[in-house]
Formats: structure tokens, sequence, C-alpha cells
């Protein structure tokens, strides 16, 4: 299966030059500007990548895209800002991590879903359960005579 | 030896397969126990066939005869041996017929370890096996077949994907393999017995094994898998939330769970319905994986449409098997009746727990992979759901979990303890303390999530000492006490800690690389140094070299440890492939202790070589863990209780029946 993958990875690593990935000219100069260009680029996709992000390819598209982030975070704009500029630009197949919005609302209910359904399920089967039981109980007086079988035995 | 011989040995197996597919089904119902016994001998007779149509393409490829089609494609006469044979599967038809071949083998291993089994579970076993096996051989002979010949034979080949030119291609899909596949054995029990209409706890005893042996060969196949890519790779990423990737750990998760599901089938008779649901879904999960992988519609929605035949082909045999085995299911679960009551807080609670957060990630794994397909699919947009959203949603998922984890085993059937169960994690929480404590003031003050993540991997360490503690009753006898106590225990027991500690292990390593990895990116000239973790390189300059099919250029480094002693070079490529005219990285990586220094070269530019350098604390443990897991899997395999074709009821009877 690794073996697909590593194909796949193959097409980005053709585009581009093999090797490292930002290069050290791209890094800005200010470390709390360049961190959250990194952090941005972790969510941003390499496009014509088999799923990687602009931080991990060396793709060129993935350079411009580095380099295009860094300019808008030096012209002061915010992570949301920047986001929504790429997002204008390249569509929602730019982001990592899809939208929350109601398009997307089954993959971001699955797991919720998933969860509380698997669990009501999990305490209504432990509730008809625990019920049964309950017949299967003795009563008092039915154990009261147990206990005297019991004593009388001993 | 000729490739037609092998073609010709494929074909017969794919007979013996209907033959296994529909005899001992027939012979079960009429209970004719000579028709059951067909099975058997026919299972062997195509697994070894199979071998032989297998051994014939490995042969075509150590002679490097390139009339045939896939030799040609995927193999070089200059290549070195190693790589030759392992090309045999470093391709979609030699994948496949690995695939077929594996499904074989464990058919095989049920004929022949299964001697213990009721004569109609056995024999409904294997003709489900069976069916499984002529679905995929129609699909290797219809569209994937690798006997294909050319004429003219061309005299060189076109050569490997130089990536799977590498060791981890001869490990990593045979083991991946035996894992995915294995779990088949798991689904076709779980179907034998719905078609039986009779299931119980035996059934879980037989199932378990199986399960336990797919689950430990999956996870090493993983685990290798990781390690593979993240030397290969060379910027070493160890997981990447690739849907490659997810297809092989979706069964390991619904895997996870069957193991943990059919625990409390085997012990206390309950979860029958559920657990025949699982073996039913992880298997479904395999199947859906190879579809995925080998489909190409992971590329795109309209990459498949444009080349549908081997596509629909795996898509109709997925459909036939979920859609098949979930019907079955539906019409025959509620005649499997359920026993073992249990109060919430009790072993058996916490093993629903498992399954309940197990599951979900399950889903969360499955509908994260599948959503970009669905929406292009659905309207034509295309969309990314990348390692941000697992992260996201997996970790907050798993971490309850984990945290779990150590109670587990330290509750009792039916009704536990809980106040008891922390109060003997007591000594294992302060251990835990100590850890964070000690990470937070000597490791790093600014990362408050390595000082919890060590927590949390050193939380499932000390868990599992402390159960193994508690069943030696360590504190309340003598230390000779202890020690027999110790010996006697059962080996599923160590089992348990083993799996779990290796959890914490694999834990400890992800945290520490995710938080306290330190990174440099240079550009440097001869001379020129960098650190990274205390260890200084100093860059001797580029030397090209003449591999047996391939050039490099390699940059050396001169490497001196935190102490000034000098540790030798360290040297980092750029290999070209000349027969693809493929670019390769191959990182140079050494090791400390279970931390590694990973160096990594780019573009050489005019101001200098652009150098990657990277201190990788404890990134070994990583996969240690999955090691310590797999260790613990065999552990287990070992008990007595477990042990494949230990002595089981009915011997007798079948016997006298003979």
């Amino acid at each position: 299966m690794r073996s697909i993958l590593l194909a796949l990875v193959l097409f980005c690593t053709m585009l581009g030059q093999a090797g490292a990935v930002v290069s050290p000219d791209e890094v800005l100069d200010d470390p709390a500007l360049e961190a959250r260009a990194r952090a941005l680029s972790a969510n941003l996709r390499c496009m014509v990548c088999q799923n990687q992000s602009i931080d991990d390819s060396d793709a060129e598209l993935a350079r411009d895209l580095r380099v295009l982030v860094r300019e808008r975070l030096v012209a002061g704009d915010t992570d949301e800002q920047v986001i929504n500029y790429l997002t204008a630009r390249y569509g929602e197949f730019v982001l990592l991590r899809p939208q929350f919005n109601s398009r997307n609302l089954i993959l971001w209910g699955t797991p919720v879903l998933v969860l509380l359904v698997g669990g009501a399920f999990a305490f209504t089967a432990y509730r008809k359960r625990a019920g049964k039981r309950a017949i299967e109980q003795l009563s008092p007086e039915e154990e009261a005579a147990l206990q005297k079988v019991l004593e009388s035995k001993e | 030896m000729a490739v037609e011989l092998g073609h010709f040995a494929l074909v017969l197996a794919l007979a013996l397969s209907i033959v296994q597919a529909t005899v001992p089904l027939v012979g079960a119902r009429v209970k004719s126990y000579q028709l059951m016994r067909v099975g058997e001998t026919v299972a062997i007779a195509g697994f070894l066939l199979i071998l032989v149509s297998f051994t014939t393409l490995v042969h075509g490829y150590i002679v490097s005869d390139f009339s045939i089609l896939n030799v040609w494609e995927n193999s070089h006469s200059a290549k070195p041996m190693l790589f030759k044979i392992t090309g045999t599967w470093g391709n979609h038809e030699g994948s496949m017929l690995l695939w077929v071949m594996i499904l074989a083998f464990f058919a095989a291993m049920v004929a022949v370890f299964g001697r213990n089994l009721p004569p109609s579970l056995r024999a409904n076993v294997i003709a489900v096996q069976g069916m499984v096996a002529v679905a995929f051989l129609l699909f290797i002979l219809f569209t994937s077949n690798p006997f294909t010949r050319i004429i003219p034979a061309p005299i060189e080949g076109k050569d490997l994907n130089p990536l799977l030119q590498d060791i981890g291609l001869a490990i990593h899909p045979p083991l991946l393999y035996l894992g995915y596949v294995g779990f088949s054995i798991s689904f076709s029990f779980a179907v034998a017995a719905l078609i039986e209409g009779r299931i119980d706890a035996a059934w879980a005893r037989w199932v378990r094994p199986w399960t336990l042996l797919a689950w430990a060969f999956l996870t090493g196949g993983i685990a290798m898998g990781s390690y593979w890519a993240y030397y290969e790779l060379g910027w070493g990423g160890f997981w990447f939330w690739d849907p490659v990737e997810n297809a092989s750990f979706l069964p390991w998760l619904a895997g996870t769970a069957l193991l943990h599901s059919a625990i409390v089938m085997e012990k206390r008779s309950a979860l029958k319905i559920w657990t025949v649901l699982l073996a039913i879904l992880t298997f479904s999960l395999s199947l859906m994986g190879t579809f995925l992988v080998r489909s190409g519609v992971l590329t795109s929605v309209h990459a498949f449409a444009t080349d549908p035949a081997r596509g629909v082909f795996i898509l109709i045999i997925l459909l036939l098997f979920i859609g098949g085995s979930l019907a079955l299911f539906g019409l025959r679960a509620s005649s499997l009746t359920s026993g073992g009551l249990f109060h919430p807080i009790s072993r058996e609670g916490a093993l629903v727990l498992n399954n309940l957060i197990l599951s979900t990630c399950t889903a969360t794994v499955l509908i994260g992979t599948l959503y970009p397909l669905l929406i292009e699919a659905l309207t034509g947009e295309k969309i990314s759901v990348g390692a941000p959203f697992f992260n996201l949603t997996f970790i907050p998922l798993v971490v309850p979990l984990l945290l779990a984890v150590p109670f587990g085993p330290l509750l009792a059937w039916k009704r536990g303890d809980l106040l008891g169960a922390a109060q003997r994690l007591q000594f294992a929480f302060g251990a835990v303390l100590v850890v964070m404590i000690g990470t937070y003031f000597f490791s790093d003050k600014t990362s408050t999530a390595a000082a919890l993540g060590l927590g949390l991997g050193f939380w499932l360490i000390f868990g599992a000492l402390t159960d193994i503690a508690f069943k030696a009753g360590v504190g309340k006898n003598s230390l000779s006490v202890v020690f027999s106590r110790l010996k006697g225990l059962p080996l599923s027991v160590f089992g348990t800690a083993f799996a779990h500690a290796g959890i914490g292990l694999t834990v400890i390593g992800l945290v520490s690389v995710t938080t306290l990895q330190i990174e440099r990116i240079v550009l440097m000239k001869p001379n020129d140094v960098v650190e990274a973790g205390g260890y200084t390189l100093k860059f001797s300059g580029v030397t090209p070299f003449k591999g047996p099919n391939f050039t490099e250029d390699q940059a050396r480094f001169d490497l001196t440890g935190p102490d000034g002693r000098r540790l030798g070079e360290i040297a980092a490529a750029k290999r070209l492939y000349p027969a693809r005219g493929m670019p390769t990285t191959e990182a140079g990586i050494r090791t400390f202790g279970l931390s590694q220094l990973y160096v990594s070269i780019g573009e050489a530019t005019p101001n200098g070589l652009v150098v990657h350098a990277w201190w990788k604390p404890r990134v070994t443990l990583i996969w240690i863990g999955a090691l310590v897991m797999m260790f613990g899997g065999g552990l287990s395999l070992c008990d007595r209780r477990l042990r494949v074709g230990a002595p089981t009821r009915r011997k007798t009877a079948v016997e006298a029946e003979a």
C-alpha cells in the first residue's frame, strides 16, 4: 500500500527539486511572523501534490504559496485574512482542514454522532439487561428462606 | 521456468477455489463428512498452486525475462538481486498476486491447524475463504494478469520506481498483507457462524488467535511502512494521514476493537452479535482499502471514471461481500443469543468503552478519507481533508481512551471496583507526576504539551507494570511467593501488559518528536557549521558517487558530539536513477540512544547548499513501541489457552464419525 503513496509522492518530487523544503532565503527575519507562517503553511495544501502541505512539499507551486503567505503576513494580514485570501483565490481545495459550515456537517458531525449513538445504544442495552436482572433477583422473602436453608445445613 | 506454467497454475487454482467455495458448504448442509473434508484438501492444493504461480513470476524477475510485460515495466537488469525479487510485488499485478496468495495461505492454515474445529464450522470457514479467493482470482485473471507476454521482447527493462528500491519493500508489503488479508479469517468465521446460526464462547476462542495473528502482522506492517516513509521520503515525517495510510489504519483500528470484544465474548459470552459484526466490518475495511488503493479513485473520482475496468470489478467484489455478509447478519443476528450480565463498572464495561471509542475513531478516519471523494462525486467540487482535520478529531478521541487503558485490566469481571483500581494505580500516578514535573522543569519549560504528552505515555507503561505487580501480589506476599506467582501467570496477561506498554512507548516517541524536535534550515558552504540538539555538523563538501543503477552527489558532514568528541561522518545525498530519469533524496540519519540526527539536502544555490537538519528526540520509540505491541501479541498467541489448535471439545466425536 505504501508503494502507491511513494509513487504518488514522486509526482511531486519530479515537479520540484528533490530535497529539503523551506529554503533559508524564504525564512522571515521576524521569528514570530515566521512561526505563524510555518503554522499556516502546515494547514495549506500543495495543490499539485498528493496530500502534502506546502510546508512539506518542494514543488514550485508550494514554494510560491509559501512566499505568498509570508508576503501577506508581512503586509500585516491576520491568520484568518491570509486563509480567506488563499481560499478566495484557489478554492476550498487549498485548505487541508475543511471549513466548519453546513455543507461539511457530515464530515464534522460523524465523530460526534457515532460517539453519541454508540454510547446511547450501549446504555439502553445495559438498562434493558439490568431490568431483566431485577426480575431474576430473589425477593426479600426468598432471600430469607434461602438463608434459613443455608443455616440449617451448617 | 515459463510463466505460462504460472498462468496455468493460477487458472487451476481458480477452478479449485470454486470447488472450495461450494462443496464444503453443501457438505455442511447435508451433513456429509466426506464432502466437508474436500474443502481442506482443495484449500491446501489451491495455496500450493498459487505459490507455484507466484514463484514463476519471481523467477521471471530474477532472470530479468523482459518478454513478460510486467517484468519489463518494473525491472532492470542492473538492479541489485534483492530489489529484483521484491520488485515482484512492487506493482499492481504482482501485489494482487501476493494478496491472493496470502488469502489462500490462511485458508490452508485453517485446513492444517483447524483439525479440532467442529467439522461443519471448519467446512463453512474454508468455503467462505474460497469465495473471497474466487473473486480475487477472477479479478487478477481478467483485469490484472501479470503473465502477459510482449513480442518482440525488449532488451532492457524500464526499472522499478527508485523510491521502492529499498529493503522496506521486502518487509512492508508482505507484513501488511499478512495483517490485512489475515482478517479474512475472522470474517470467514463470522459468516460461517451466521450460516450455522450458532455461536458460542468456543467460537470466540478459535477466532481470537487468528485475529491476534493478523493484528500483530498489521501492527508491524504499518510501523515498518511508517519508518520506511520516514527515512526514504527525506523530510522526516512519519505519518501523513494519507488516504493510503488510512486504508491500512482503518482495519487496524477495527481489528483492535475486535480483539478486545472477542475477549468479552470468550470469557463472559456477552457482546456476541457485536463481535460478529466487528469481524465482518474489519475485513470489509480491508476490502475497501484494497478498492481505494487499487482503483485509482484516490487521485480523482474522474481518474477512476476514465479507466474503470479494475475499479468497477473491485467495487462489485466489495458490494457483494460487504452487502452479502451484512444482509446475512441482518437475517441471522437475532438468532444469536447473548448472555453474561455485567455492571458498567467492570472489565466488560471497560472493554465496551474501548470498543465505543475505537469504533468512533474508525468512523472518523473513514469519513475523513471518503469525504473528498463523496463531495467530488456529488458536487464536482474538490476539497481536501488532511492531517489538520485528523489531528483535531482523532487526538481528542484517543486521549481519553489511553487514559482509561490502565484501569481496564485491574477491574474485575461482572462488577468492578473503580476506587480499588484507582488505589492500585496510585504509585503509577505518582511516578507519572514526577515525569511531568521533571519534563517541565528540566527539559522544556515552554511546552506544557510535552509534559502532558510524556505523562500520558508513562501512564500507560506504569499502568501495565501495576497490572503485573497486582496480579503477582507485590506488597502482599514475600519475594519468593511473588516470583512463583509471576511464573504462574498466564502468558496472555504479559501479552496485554506488553501491548499496552508498547502504546505508551509509541506515545512517548510521538510526543517527544512533535513537541521537542529541533529543526535547522541553513545555506552551507564547505567548512560551515550547523548545530542541532548539541551535535555539530561541519560541511566538508560534495562528492559524486556511482551505485549499480544510480549516480548520486553525496554531501558529507563531520559530526561532533556535545562533549566535543568526533563522531565520524554523516552523508546525505541526492540520487538520480537514469533508467527513469528520476531524482530521489537520501537522508543521512545517525541514531544516538533512542534519538536521531536527521540530515537532508536540497538545492545547491550560489550562496551555498540548502541543508535541513533535525534533532529528533526519542523518535525511534514510535516504532519500537509498535514492535513491543507485536511482541505482546506474540506472547498472547503462545498462551496455552489461545494456541492455535489447542485441544477442544468434540474431538472424540469427530474421530468416531470418521
